[in-house]
Order: C-alpha cells, then structure tokens, then sequence
C-alpha cells in the first residue's frame, strides 16, 4: 500500500465515459455543479456520440463529459487528470485524453472476454493494448452497486442505470467535494421520483465510502477555490446563455420575444429552452422546417417582436433567401448559427468554425447584414443580448456565430443586475414624421423605421423588389437600384460606430499577435498565457464583431510584425482580414478535425511560426 | 380582432393603395382584387389592423395595392411569414394570397401546415393552373398532359387538387369561387373572415396570355348555371338555370338529378351541411370538377376547431398564470445558484 499522496493544483479535468445510456452526462454535469457550489470556476465539455444509442458496450456508443474545475479555468481542459471508463470500449476510445500519469477509474465487473470482443479488444490485456501509462484504479462498480441495492425489489436494468452514481460517489471523494451537496442535486432532480432518489443516493454513498475505503491507493487532489466577483452564480451552457441573453434583450426593449426554430444539432437547445420560457410570455414556435423558422420569425418581426431564428450550418443554408428578404425589407432579425463539422451533415454533434464564409458572404445579391461571433459559453449571454440590441437599433438581419463547442460547454456564470445591459431603443417613426413618412425613408445613420401594424397612418408595403429610395414604391430605375445598394451598406458599415474597439491581450508590446474569433477564445487566452509566462511574449485579440469589424482593426493589428490567425477551419478569418487589409502580416494556424484546439497546439503552432521566421 | 367594432364606417377606397394596379388587362386578379377591397369595407376592420402577405408570383403582386399593413415575401414562403404575423399578433387580421405554384408547389409544405396549425388567417388561393410570372410553365394544378413551354410533349404527372390537400390536411375551412362570380366571392372572402381557423378560399382564375379559358367549361355563361352549384349552409344543393337540378347520395358517392325525372322528387335533394364534423362528404363536394358533376362553389367547409396562435397566448397565459416570473433575473435566482462572497 502506497500512502496517499495531496497534490495542490490550479485545476482538475476530470472525464466521465461509457456507454451514451450510461448517464455520464448527468453525472458529470452533478459534478460540475457541486464543484461550483464550492467556489471552482468549471467548464464543461460533452463529447458524445452522433448516435443516440449505439449497441452497448461498442466503440461508436462511447458518450463523456469532461469537466474543468478550479481556478483559472477557460477551457474544459486539453487532457483529463482523471478518466472514469464505465467499460472497455469507453477506456479505449477516451485513454488518449488522459495524461500519462493520470488516473483511470474502470468498472472492472464489465471487463470480461466478451465485453472486450465487444470493443475489439483483440488480447486479454487491454491496458498493455492500448498502451495506457496511468495509474488504473479496478472498481467493481457493477456488483457494488447490485449489492447497494439489493433487497429494494428494483429490476437488474434500473439497477444498472444507478452506475454513474457510484462513479460520481467516487470522485466526489477524490476531490474532496461535499457528498450531501451532490445529494442535494439528485433530490431535485428526482423530486417526483422518490424511489429513485432514494436508490441514487444510496448508490452516490456507496461510490464514496468505496473511495473512502481504498484511499491508500490514489493520488488524492484538493482544489483550492478561486478568487472570482463576488455575486450570484449559476452553472450556464452557451446554449441557454443565448436563449436568456435574448430574453434580456426583450425585457430592455420592451418587445415580446419570438422564436421560429426547427430541431437541429447542437442548436436545439436554444429551441428547447426558449420553449420552456413561456413562463416569461416568449412564444417559441417549431416549425416544419429551417425555411418555416426563419420565414416565420420575419413575420413576427414584421409585425413588431424581436424576432429570432435558430439553427447550425446546414439550416443557415436553407435559411439564405429569407435572410435576403429580411435584408430587403430591413427588418430585425437575429439568426443564431451554433457552428459544427460540415459542409452537409458533416459531423453533426462535433465544433467547427467553418461557417464564417458563409454568413459573410452566403446570399444572392449585394446583402450585406452584421456577423458577430460569441466567445464562450458565458459570453453567449452578452453577444445574443448585442446582436439583439444591433438587430432592433439598427433595423438589420444580425447573424451570431456560437459553435457546438461552447453551446454544449457549460462554466460558472454571475447572474448580472438588470442595470447591467443597456435600455434598446427600437427605431420608431418619430411623431412629427408620421403624416410625411415613406417605407423607406432613413434616419440621419442611413436607418429605416420601424411602423408596427395597428398604428394608424403608417399602413406600408415592404418586400423583397427593389423600393424606391424616396417614395419607397417599386423601382426598376437603374440608378436607384444602385443608390439603395449603397444605401443599405452603408447602414451596416455604419454599425462599426456602435460596437466595442477590438481589446488587445497579452503582451501588447510582442511583435506576434495571435488573433481568433468566436469559441476558440478560451483556448487562446490560455495559451497566450503560457506563452508569455513561459518567456515568450505574443499579444492577442479575439474578434466578436466581425461584419463589420471594430474601427480599430487596422490600427492595431498594423502594429505587430506578424499576425497569427488561429481558427478551427483552413483560413477562413484570415482571407476575410486579407481581403480588407492586403497589407497585413497574416500567418495561419488552423484545424479541422471537429475538435476544440489544444492549448498545447496553439502554443506549439505558435512558437513554431515564431522559431521558423527567426531563424 | 376580426369583428371588433369600428365607429367610422370604411369604404372599399379605404383599402386601396396609390400604387398602380400592374396585372395584364383582363387578368382575374384585378376581380379579386376590387371584391377583397369591397368585402374588407363590409367588415370593416380599420386599415392599420389588416396585415396581407404573399409569396411571389402574379397574384402576390397583391400586397402593393392594399392600403393595410402589407408584405411580399419570398417563393412559396408567404404561409410560414403569415403564421409568424399571426402568432406574434393574434390581433391583427391576416390575408395570405397566394397562387398555384407559390402555394402547392414551392410552398406545399408551408401550406398544409398552416392548415394543420389552423392559423387563423384567410388564404386567398388564386388558381390560374399556369406559371404566369415566368411565362407560362406547367403548374402543380395543370391537368396530365398539358403542354406548356416545360411540357412541350404534354406532362406526365397527375395534378393536385387544393382542396383535397386542405382535407388531407384536416383543414377546418375551405370555400371556392371563380373570378367571374363576383357575389359568391365576395361571400366567401366575408365568410373566410368571420371563419376562426385556417380559411382556404380558392379562386379559380383566368391568365389570359399564358392559359387563356383553363375554366371555361365552368364559366361560359351559356353552360355555367349546370356545370357549377352554389353551395350554401343549410340549403338544398340545387343548381341549374332553374333550380331544376339537384345532388342526391348514391351509394357512397354523388349524382346528379333532374327533378322529376326518374322518380327523384325536391326531398331526395341533400341539404349543404358546412358544418359537419366529418369532411367526407366535403371531400366529394369539393372534388367535383364541373364534368360529371357541377363544380362546386361556395362554402364547402367550416368547422370550428382551436386555433394555434389562440393556443399559443392561452398557453402562455396559463404557464405565466402558474408559475411565471416576472422577470429573467427572477427565474434564473430560482433555479440552482450560489454566492460569492
């Protein structure tokens, strides 16, 4: 017996895998939320299958949760310290994001011959085969849990199910977590299913006091808490910071919030959430289909909500003609694409930042409308309330950029004070215009108003031909066609006035700027971090305005010797900059495999530029 | 809200654009349009309470020319930018004009959607059975073999009929006329307003350059008294010069009798029952096609059934009612939070 050794450290990632009906998503979502609750800062990451049930105990049907707890935290971690594999097909598809050195916990109840046939284990011994350098902690979680449970009357199937709560028992011990907070989740959780709480937590106890038994034999980690804002927090995922970010926008405009959505992966969950918030009068509607969502939600606007629809790249497809109808017409609209692997279904469940071209550049016609980009799950919140407020203010289509990566990934977030976010001011047809006004007529920024139906004296017609620029009737007239081309441009560059200057980073004085955009910021912030702390000094800027770009691009990236254009695609951002600014010193620094960066990747590619051009 | 009360009286200029009216002469559009500008005064909801949304094509021109909120859209989408209108704004009275091929072809899922939904909003369906915007292509209404400039050889697809995909699509409502028959018109357009549900008015409609007499067999004045029947709630279902005609159940279908002849007398003559749950009999009305059996027009069918945007709001209303927050910040404290100090 080894004695127990404590190691201090900034931060834990801690990866839950099995099969997808294993529950590893709730139990590590359980975990994330207790590790909250005492202070971490966390982020998450479900790394789960395109198949909704593939056959047990297969390859393809390996379901994690990765969750990063402890200061310091931007990201759901490169590598996990600890993998808890509920079989063998799990140890096998998820041992290469454990570090060597880590820990993997297994359910050794389900490595028999068979189960290892079953995950293409080709010799007896699976941990040689794979060439895993870890410590492996051999739980018998399978028959533990069948003997917590004995005597309850629970059928073999429900009893299995409670697996993932012996695996949470047993890592809330590692990490010293209170056990009676994990409780305290499952009690809501099962609110109305009191037996089944009651089995669940015997189960949680169970893992626990295992862990407790066997200390002696695993490295034990304590997690110091952080030092963060003091105020309210809640665990929140991109994906609901979205939807609620919008609602934000509705209270500070005073408009209803309207969804017109279809099902579609990784967005879903905005549809999902925003269904559920009828309790705060949004009206989310499913439609038929990507079309419907988008078409119905310009109605809504039409007549006078703020109007959103919600999809991935493909629906972003579908959804191009209306967006140049809602261009035509200028009216709001926020379109939320949740970027994945494509082109086509591509993978559906994996991250990717491959849709910029297309929101840029994606319509017939000269359609220019506002492209923004969120930057983690948190920050979903501030960039749909923005892309709100640009829509309603600026009487434009925005698209918000988000991508499955931090949609599905969850952090700690302070529920702001209402006074936090700005009052919106939709664009009314101010009093004194009323007898004169036109459809088309603008303001002094180039904007159309907006008339709401059932004001009297405002009756108007828009649609998607061509309006005259004064009167706002039918023009075939050549050079008004050009002037309402220009026109409608000139409004969207002028939205440049209204955003946040980009915000440099790092070492400001380096003469390498690493810039990104959107979902990688997490991963570049660190890195640039290690960076500099590690004697290498590179400055960086995200982007969260892209079309168009904060007024200062130019100035502050004409600054630096070289700048490394790091995104999840092969050099989309980095042609769009070149394409405005020629001049500029672009590097690339790009990956397209439907995964998040590493950390270790940025900084390598990073370094690597900088080496090969200094020598 | 369709019949709310209006002191000031409207009269059918009230509902005019200043735009000028751009359809071919003799195009039925234009018969469609004074009979909607007539039956919007006779109901008389104020101008700025009206929204009327198209799609693209010859009829969806129509939006310019009123005097009401109004949008054109896109090909074929003019029923999910109408259900999203009504949704938001289940106030407003809603108009969708559509034509064959916005509303059947491109447009066919949208369409039996809002029917499925029961939308409360009055589609007026002008069917001309020709692309008349893009010069004269079949449409999803053209008989099989109709030759077109896309079908030079004759097509080889059997039509829709808009009514039984209405039925399909357990519509609450549908009534049809023809451009010529402007009394009937105008009664249906009144009757699809006061109609809560997704009401279907199909107008068959002359394109005089691209398929100039497609309904003649029901519209020449010399043979139209015996190849359609007016159908009205409660009546007789009479037709001919005379009323010397009648439809009487035979089997499990229709025919068509002369009364006095062969034994039938005015009592063998079904009633017009709008209203009946069932939509079979409907389906049979509806599917007559002017040939062996007169063409029907009128009110075929109007069932009451919820409505989705009336749905919506009464849920809404009722989560608020139960357990709603007053506010964003309110609902996110009531979940799992905790404090840092």
């Amino acid at each position: 017996m080894e004695q127990s050794r404590v190691q201090f450290r900034h931060s834990i990632v801690v990866r839950f895998s099995g099969d997808s009906g294993d529950g590893m998503q709730l139990a590590g979502n359980i975990f994330s939320n207790v590790s909250a609750g005492v202070g971490d800062q966390i982020s998450t990451f479900p790394d789960y299958p395109a198949e909704v049930r593939a056959p047990q105990g297969s390859l393809n049907g390996v379901s994690g949760f990765q969750v990063h707890i402890g200061h310091g935290v931007h990201t759901p971690g490169d590598e996990c310290d600890v993998l808890v594999a509920m079989n063998p097909a799990a140890l096998k598809q998820h041992s290469r994001f454990l570090h060597r050195g880590g820990v993997a916990i297994v359910d050794i109840d389900t490595f028999r011959p068979a189960d290892l046939a079953k995950a293409e284990y080709t010799t007896d011994d699976p941990y040689t085969e794979i060439g895993l350098k870890a410590q492996v902690v051999e739980v018998p979680m399978t028959s533990m849990v069948k003997a917590a449970l004995e005597g309850t009357g629970m059928d073999l199937k429900s009893v299995l199910k409670c697996r993932n709560m012996f695996a949470l028992g047993l890592v809330c011990w590692l990490f010293n977590m209170p056990l009676e907070s994990a409780i305290h989740f499952l009690k809501n959780k099962f609110a109305n299913k009191p037996a089944v709480f009651e089995a669940n937590e015997r189960v949680v106890r169970g893992g626990y006091d295992y862990g407790h038994n066997i200390h002696a034999t695993v490295s034990t980690y304590r997690i110091e808490t952080d030092d963060v804002r003091p105020g309210t927090y809640t665990d929140v995922s991109g994906n609901t910071a979205t939807a609620w970010g919008l609602i934000m926008a509705s209270e500070k405009s005073g408009l209803p919030l309207f969804l017109g959505s279809y099902p579609i992966t990784p967005a879903t969950d905005i549809l999902h959430e925003l269904a559920k918030r009828r309790d705060l009068g949004v009206k989310a509607c499913q439609m038929e289909d990507e079309i419907g969502g988008i078409c119905a939600a310009i109605g809504a606007s039409f007549s006078g909500a703020l109007a959103v629809t919600s999809t991935s790249g493909p629906g972003l497809s579908l959804k191009s003609e209306a967006m140049g109808l809602a261009v035509m017409a200028e009216l709001p609209l926020v379109v939320i694409d949740v970027q994945r692997g494509g082109p086509s279904t591509g993978l559906p469940t994996k991250t990717e930042q491959t849709d910029l071209q297309q929101a840029l550049y994606g319509r017939s016609g000269e359609c220019p409308l506002v492209v923004m980009a969120a930057l983690s799950p948190t920050d979903c919140f501030s960039s749909a309330f923005e892309a709100a407020r640009i829509a309603v203010e600026h009487m434009t289509p925005v698209i918000l950029l988000t991508d499955a990566f931090i949609a599905n990934g969850s952090s700690a977030w302070r529920i702001p004070d209402d006074d936090e976010y700005p009052v919106i001011r939709p664009n009314r047809v101010p009093q004194d215009k009323v007898s004169t006004w036109h459809a088309y007529d603008r303001d002094e920024r180039g904007v159309r108003y907006w008339a709401v139906p059932s004001t009297p004296g405002l009756q108007h017609r828009v649609g998607g031909l061509e309006k005259d620029y004064s009167t706002g009737a039918l023009s075939n007239n050549p050079e008004n066609h050009e002037q309402m081309v220009r026109a409608r441009a000139a409004k969207i560059e002028r939205v440049a006035d209204d955003i946040a200057p980009l915000e440099v980073g790092g070492d400001v004085n380096a003469d390498t700027i690493v810039v990104g955009w959107g979902g990688t910021y997490g991963h570049i912030n660190t890195a640039v971090e290690q960076l500099c702390a590690a004697g290498t000094p590179v400055a960086m800027a995200q982007f969260r305005h892209i079309f168009p770009l904060p007024r200062n691009t130019r100035e502050v990236l004409s600054r630096y010797k070289r700048v490394i254009v790091a995104e999840l695609n092969s050099g989309q951002m980095a042609r769009y900059l070149l394409s405005l600014m020629p001049e500029l010193p672009v590097r690339q620094l790009n990956k397209i495999q439907g995964q998040p960066f590493l950390v270790q990747e940025l900084t390598e590619g990073i370094t690597g530029i900088i080496n090969r051009e200094q020598q | 809200m369709e019949n709310q009360v209006n002191t000031t009286k409207f009269e059918a200029k009230d509902y005019k654009s200043d735009q000028v009216v751009r359809w071919c002469p003799g195009c039925g559009d234009h018969a469609v349009l004074n009979v909607l500008h007539k039956a919007m005064a006779e109901v008389g909801t104020a101008p700025e309470n009206i929204a009327v949304i198209s799609g693209i094509g010859c009829s969806s021109r129509l939006p310019y020319y009123m005097n009401t909120y109004a949008f054109h859209t896109i090909h074929g989408r003019g029923g999910a930018v109408a259900t999203g209108v009504k949704t938001s704004r289940p106030d407003l009275t809603v108009w969708q004009v559509a034509g064959d091929g916005d509303c059947l072809a491109i447009g066919g899922n949208h369409f039996i959607h809002e029917v499925r939904r029961n939308v409360d909003l009055n589609l007026l369906l002008l069917n001309n059975k020709i692309y008349g915007l893009t010069k004269g292509q079949y449409s999803p209404t053209s008989a099989r073999g109709f030759v077109s400039k896309s079908s030079p050889y004759g097509t080889t697809e059997d039509p829709f009929v808009p009514a039984e995909l209405v039925f399909g699509a357990r519509g609450t409502f549908f009534a049809r006329s023809i451009d010529v028959e402007l009394t009937v018109s105008r009664e249906v357009m009144i009757a699809a307003v006061a109609h809560k549900g997704c009401s279907v008015v199909e107008v068959l409609q002359n394109c005089m350059i691209f398929n100039n007499g497609i309904h003649n067999h029901v519209t020449d004045r010399a043979t139209r008294a015996e190849r359609t029947i007016h159908l009205v709630h409660g009546e007789k279902m009479l037709f001919g010069k005379d009323g010397e005609r009648g439809l009487v159940q035979d089997g499990f279908g229709l025919k068509a009798v002369v009364l006095g002849e062969d034994g039938y007398t005015i009592d063998d003559v079904l009633v017009h029952d709008a209203r009946c749950e069932s939509n079979f009999l409907h389906q049979q009305l509806a599917m007559m096609d002017g040939t062996d059996l007169p063409l029907a027009i009128g009110v075929i069918r109007d069932v009451e059934a919820p409505t989705y945007e009336t749905e919506v709001a009464a849920q809404v209303a009722d989560v608020r009612a139960k357990h709603g927050y007053g506010s964003l910040r309110e609902m996110i404290l009531a979940g799992e939070t905790w404090q840092v100090k």
